[in-house]
Formats: structure tokens, C-alpha cells, sequence
């Protein structure tokens, strides 16, 4: 689905295999043993991003978007963690990969952006140390060199006073500028990938809104493959280029921002698209909630996991069934639902489009 | 910073004048009268009177207090004779002045304490570290049931069955005695080896539990695993990042034991016999020893205050967010 484009080629010779994801993710599984049984966080799930290219995954608190990330990082801890399948990065596989080589990709050919700034900043080292760190281990910098790097990223990422700020602890900081100084660190090493995992959930509209201008132009620069994720549709449509909706660990729906928010065919898209509230509504419109709530990680229901929620299962016809078969996951552009493609045109023209304009 | 040292220790102030006012005054709300007991089993009213005068007893609790207080300042005169500030008087029960007797006591009591805290605080910390380190394995295992039985195991217990191994056994040491320092480092040395070793089982215990645990704490945070997204080494995150904000309930902690570890040790001192505060402590509540009382509740609650204020001063320096003014 992602395919590279020409003009957002990054730089320095490309692999054999042009056209080739960056990032590849098949097949993964995230199991986490816990005292209740096993926790299924992410149950085979699969997805692409190209260099400078944006992915968005949305899906709704506990869908497994962390977990997915903190997997490619390798940052799970082994002895609680079972986690199957295949990682590539730039054609290097990640899962069973000594720590040694993950800790000279992490922060320099992989960055993350975490959820919250407040507590992903250590409260005892300054800024500036904290950016700088990662710089001096993965490019071997002076002290001095690595403290010019950091004043230069606070700088790239809209802090005022950059020289000063520099010596600030994160607590001197306001929350969009912790949530810079985040990206600032990410960037310190000119990663490749960069994951951002909701980076602007805490932040104010403006603020947000400055944020992602920043990672595009950002991306624009180094040509990065960014993996984007949040629970706002509205900021995907604004920053992503392909979209993956998750549900319950799995891929419920993949393709281009595009085509995904102008026909979505996943009940559950349609679930979050209704569910989202617009400007240009009624004030006193009725936002429709997706029904029930999100699927035991212990216990999944056997079939579609979706399908407690969904208010179509009985238009499924032939001989599969919501409740016993689970749907495959979409390959490129589709949805995993055994709704026909024609059903899935239907419904949505005629059920859920004109309750979203 | 100067501050702060200076709100504090007004603060102090006024705590310590709390404890010595609430001390005497319960001292007098206690059923028994130390001129009777220095008077003895022939009393006379005549000699009751005369003792009760010599001890400054006589008159109303508030003037005495009042007078104790002003004595601490600027000194004052008994029938012993003149006693310079700081003046807690003398001992009903031996006469001795208090404030000298404290001082005599005192190095004792640092002794132990010290020589216990070096090496409780070096082998506890490490101990919980090595087991934070390996948490889950065997090792940690190990380490946290062992200073789980330790903690639980109580001083007057471990102590005696010590010294009877030790001592009275395998003839290695002699009973634990203080000397000085300054005369005789090898004998103050072997003098409190056993106690030190003894207090430190069950405070290493502790100190490993606490260590330990605050460590794991401290690796699930979200910061430790930001550093490790940053690909610093597992050995960095963990000393960097995780130790840091660990030291701060270790620090905590560490204040409250040795503060009041320097106003006696009383079970350790008791066990061993060791001319301790602790002892003076217990002797002086045992004979009705109101001046040695004050003077021992005061000179304790002072090291408990003073390693407060120190603590809170260590925050500062390990968390930025703490902030003196
Ligand atoms: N270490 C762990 N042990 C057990 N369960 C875990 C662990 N980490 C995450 N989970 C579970 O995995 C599921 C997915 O969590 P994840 O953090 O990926 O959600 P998310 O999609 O990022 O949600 P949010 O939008 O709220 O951030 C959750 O149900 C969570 O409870
Ligand atoms: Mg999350």
C-alpha cells in the first residue's frame, strides 16, 4: 500500500528491493503473561511504512497501538513477554535481535516519541543532558559538541531562548514544551523511523496544531518514516499519509488517509467516525458512541471481535459467521469483515454518510 | 538554601520547646515523688522539706519549668554548686551534672551508631541493588527471603545468641565494651565489632528490602524506559536513571533511623550492656530522674530534628523539583 514516492526518496543509496517498506511488521503477536493468563495485546497484526512516508493507527484505548510500538523498539521486558513474528527494519530483523544492536538502533535509526511528557522526561537531569545523551553514545560527540547539538534541536523545535532553556529540568517547562523537548530528543540523531505515540493527546488545540506542522516539516527534511499514533481521526486525516485501524491487537482496516475517511468499510471505522465530533455540526447534534466496550485481551470472543459490538453481523450471508470465523486481515486496502464489498458500499452510503455531513 | 536552614531551625525551636514543656509537665503527672525516693525508707517531714528544697522541687511545676529553661540559656545555681549554661542541673539519683553526663555518654552511642550505619547503608544498599538488578531470579530470590527472615529478627534475640557463640563459645572476642577512640583504636574497634554486626543483620535487611524495592519501582517508570528508547545500555538506565530516584525514600528513611539511632540505641546498648544515651535513657525514666529526663528527651529530639531538616536539605539536591525557599 505504501509505495515510495519520488520525490519523498530519502537520501543515500536505497536498498536493492526499491519500493520496499522501511518498516515491515508481519504477523506480530504481543502476549503478555500476567497472574490472570495471558494478556493477547497484539494478535497478528501486519503493516508497511516507506521512507517519508506517514502512518496513522487509531483505534481506541487498549487496542494494543503501545504495545505495537514498544515491540519495534524491543523495549518489552522478556521474561513477561512473548513476542512472535517478524520486525524489519530497513531489512534487519528485530524480534530475537541481541540488545546490544537494538541499543545502537534505538535512538539513533529508530526514535520514539512518548505519550506523555510529564512522566517520559527524567525529573532529575536537564534538558539539554537528556537530548544530549543519545547524541553522544550513537555519534560519539564531546560533551561540548553533543551540548551545541542539543541547543540546536531546542531551537529546531520552537523552544525560545534555546541557550538558556538548555539548563532547564523538565519541570521548568511548560507541557507543550516538554512535549518538544520529547520530539527534540527523538530527533537528536536524525532517526529513520520515527514513532510518535500520541504526541499531542496532552496538548492544548494550538499547540497541537504547531506540533504537527513540526514533524512535517521535519519529515520533509530527513525524509523519515513516521508512525503516527492517536485516537483523533481528525489529526490522522491532517498528518497521515496510509491509515491502520486497530482493534483488539488486530488490523481491522488499512489504506490511504484518503480513501479510508471517504469510504470506510469496517463497522468499527464507521463507529469511530460517527462517534467523532465535528465543527461543522449541530451544536446540540448527538455524537453516536460505539456500543459496548472493547473485548476481554484474556479472552477474546472466538469469530470476529468485533462482533459483540457490531450491528450488522446479521447481514452476513453464505456460510461464514461473525461469531465462529474470524475474518482475514486486510491485505493492502480492505477491511478485515465478512460483509461483502458490495454490503460494505451499501451500508455505508446509505446508513452512516449522512449522519457524518 | 540559607533560608530555608534558617525557617527550620526556628521550627526546631519551637518543637523542642513543645517536647520539653510536654515532658516536664508529665513527668509531674506521674504518682511517684523523687524526694521521697532519694529521702529513703527513715524519713523525716524536716528532711523531706530539705531534700525537696536541694532538689528545687518545692516549688509550683510552671516556676520550675520556668526556671529549667532559663537555666538551659544562661546557667544557674544549685545547692551542688554553680552550673554553667547549657544547665540541665544535676541527677536526683546520682548527683552527677546531666549536660556532662551526656557528653560522657554520647561518644558511645555515636560509635555504635556510626560504625553500624557504614556498613548497613554500603552492604543494604548493595545487596538490594545486585537484587533489583537480577529481579526475578534466583539470585533476587535469594537476597529478598533472606532479608525478609533478617528484618523480622529482633536485636535483644539475635544479640545474646551472638554472644554466646562469639564470646562465650569460641572465645573470638571479648564482651562488647566501649573505649575511646582516641586511646585505643584496635580495642574500640573489637569492643564494638559484635554490636555493630548485630544491628546491622537486621538493618541491612531492611535497607536491602527497601533498596530493592524502591530500585523496582523506580525501573517502571516511564522515564527509565524513555532513556532505554534512547538506546542507553541497560547498566547506564539502571545507575543513571532508576538509582537516582530511588535514593529518595532511602534517604528518608536513612534520616529517621539515624536520628534516632544518635539519641540512643536503647535495645542495642541494653543487650550489650554499653554506656549509652539509650541506657541513661531507660536508667533516668526507671529512677524518677527528672533532670536527666529533660536533659536526655531534649538532647535526642534535637538529632531527630536536626537529620529532618537534613534530609529535607538532600532532597534538594537529588530532585530538582524540590525547591528551598
Ligand atoms: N506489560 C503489560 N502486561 C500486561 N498487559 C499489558 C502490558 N502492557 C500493556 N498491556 C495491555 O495491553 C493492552 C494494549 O495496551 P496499549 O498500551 O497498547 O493500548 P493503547 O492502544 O496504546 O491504548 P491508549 O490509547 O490508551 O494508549 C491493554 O489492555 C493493556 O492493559
Ligand atoms: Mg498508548
Amino acid at each position: 500500500m505504501t509505495t515510495l514516492t519520488t520525490e519523498a526518496d530519502a537520501p543515500g543509496p536505497d536498498r536493492p528491493g526499491d519500493g520496499d517498506a522501511f518498516l515491515s511488521v508481519r504477523d506480530l503477536y504481543v502476549h503478555f503473561a500476567t497472574e490472570d493468563g495471558t494478556v493477547k495485546a497484539v494478535d497478528g497484526l501486519s503493516f508497511d511504512v516507506a521512507r517519508g512516508r506517514t502512518l496513522g493507527i487509531v483505534g481506541e484505548s487498549g487496542s494494543g497501538k503501545s504495545v505495537t510500538n514498544l515491540a519495534v523498539l524491543g523495549l518489552h521486558n522478556p521474561r513477561s513477554t512473548e513476542v512472535a513474528g517478524e520486525i524489519l527494519l530497513d531489512g534487519q530483523q528485530l524480534i530475537g535481535a541481541r540488545e546490544k544492536t537494538l541499543e545502537t538502533l534505538r535512538g539513533n535509526k529508530m526514535a520514539m516519541i512518548f505519550q506523555d511528557p510529564l512522566t517520559a522526561l527524567s525529573p532529575y537531569y536537564t534538558v539539554g543532558r537528556q537530548i544530549a545523551e543519545p547524541f553522544r553514545k550513537h555519534t560519539g560527540a564531546s560533551k561540548r559538541e553533543a551540548r551545541l547539538r542539543a541547543i540546536e534541536m531546542l531551537d529546531k523545535v520552537g523552544i525560545p531562548h534555546p541557550q538558556s532553556r538548555v539548563d532547564d529540568y523538565p519541570h521548568q517547562f511548560s507541557g507543550g514544551m516538554r512535549q518538544r523537548a520529547m520530539i527534540a530528543m527523538a530527533l537528536v540523531c536524525d532517526p529513520d523511523l520515527l514513532i510518535a505515540d500520541e504526541p499531542t493527546t496532552a496538548l492544548d488545540v494550538t499547540v497541537q496544531a504547531q506540533i504537527l506542522d513540526l514533524l512535517k516539516d521535519l519529515q520533509q527534511e530527513f525524509g523519515s518514516a513516521i508512525v503516527f499514533i492517536t485516537h483523533d481521526l481528525g489529526v490522522i486525516a491532517d498528518i497521515a499519509d496510509d491509515i491502520l485501524v486497530m482493534y483488539s491487537g488486530r488490523a481491522v482496516e488499512r489504506g490511504a488517509v484518503r480513501e479510508v475517511l471517504r469510504a470506510p468499510q469496517h463497522p468499527y471505522t464507521w463507529g469511530l467516525l460517527t462517534s467523532m465530533p465535528r465543527l461543522t455540526g449541530d451544536v446540540g447534534e448527538e455524537l453516536s458512541p460505539i456500543h459496548g466496550t472493547p473485548p476481554s485481551l484474556l479472552a477474546p470472543p472466538p469469530g470476529c471481535p468485533f462482533h459483540p459490538r457490531c450491528a450488522f453481523t446479521d447481514e452476513v450471508a453464505g456460510d461464514r459467521s461473525c461469531h465462529r470465523d474470524r475474518p482475514a486481515p486486510p491485505a493492502g486496502r480492505g477491511a478485515a469483515c465478512h460483509l461483502t464489498a458490495e454490503q460494505k458500499h451499501t451500508f455505508f452510503t446509505e446508513q452512516i454518510k449522512p449522519r457524518l455531513s | 538554601m540559607l533560608r530555608f536552614l534558617l525557617r527550620r531551625s526556628l521550627g526546631a525551636l519551637v518543637i523542642l520547646l513543645v517536647i520539653s514543656a510536654v515532658t516536664f509537665f508529665l513527668f509531674y503527672a506521674v504518682p511517684r515523688d523523687p524526694a521521697m525516693l532519694a529521702c529513703g525508707k527513715n524519713c523525716t517531714p524536716d528532711a523531706l522539706a530539705v531534700i525537696r528544697k536541694n532538689m528545687g522541687i518545692d516549688e509550683p511545676v510552671p516556676v520550675q519549668y520556668w526556671h529549667f529553661m532559663v537555666g538551659i540559656f544562661a546557667g544557674r545555681d544549685f545547692a551542688q554548686g554553680a552550673c554553667p549554661a547549657p544547665c540541665f542541673g544535676y541527677s536526683f539519683a546520682t548527683q552527677d551534672p546531666v549536660w556532662q553526663t551526656i557528653l560522657d555518654r554520647f561518644p558511645t552511642t555515636v560509635s555504635l551508631t556510626l560504625g553500624g550505619a557504614v556498613v548497613f547503608l554500603v552492604v543494604g544498599l548493595g545487596a538490594g541493588m545486585i537484587a533489583a538488578w537480577k529481579r526475578g531470579t534466583v539470585v533476587d530470590k535469594v537476597f529478598s527471603s533472606a532479608s525478609l527472615v533478617l528484618s523480622s529478627m529482633q536485636i535483644y534475640f539475635v544479640g545474646p545468641l551472638v554472644l554466646a557463640l562469639v564470646v562465650y563459645q569460641l572465645d573470638l572476642l571479648d564482651q562488647p565494651k566501649y573505649v575511646p577512640l582516641t586511646e585505643d583504636p584496635a580495642g574500640w574497634f573489637l569492643g564494638l565489632l559484635i554490636p555493630w554486626l548485630v544491628v546491622q543483620i537486621i538493618f541491612t535487611a531492611n535497607y536491602t528490602r527497601l533498596s530493592r524495592s524502591s530500585l523496582i519501582e523506580q525501573l517502571q517508570e516511564d522515564h527509565v524506559r524513555t532513556a532505554r528508547a534512547k538506546g542507553m545500555s541497560g547498566r547506564f538506565v539502571f545507575f543513571r536513571y532508576a538509582w537516582r530516584g530511588s535514593l529518595i525514600p532511602i534517604v528518608t528513611i536513612f534520616g529517621v533511623d539515624l536520628g534516632s539511632l544518635f539519641g540512643g540505641a536503647m535495645i542495642t546498648e541494653w543487650t550489650f550492656s554499653l554506656p549509652g544515651l539509650g541506657t541513661l535513657a531507660v536508667d533516668s525514666v526507671r529512677n524518677t530522674d527528672l533532670p536527666m529526663v529533660m536533659g536526655v528527651m531534649l538532647f535526642a529530639a534535637t538529632f531527630i530534628i536536626l537529620f529532618n531538616i537534613l534530609v529535607d536539605a538532600a532532597y534538594a539536591f537529588i530532585d530538582p523539583r524540590v525547591r528551598l525557599s
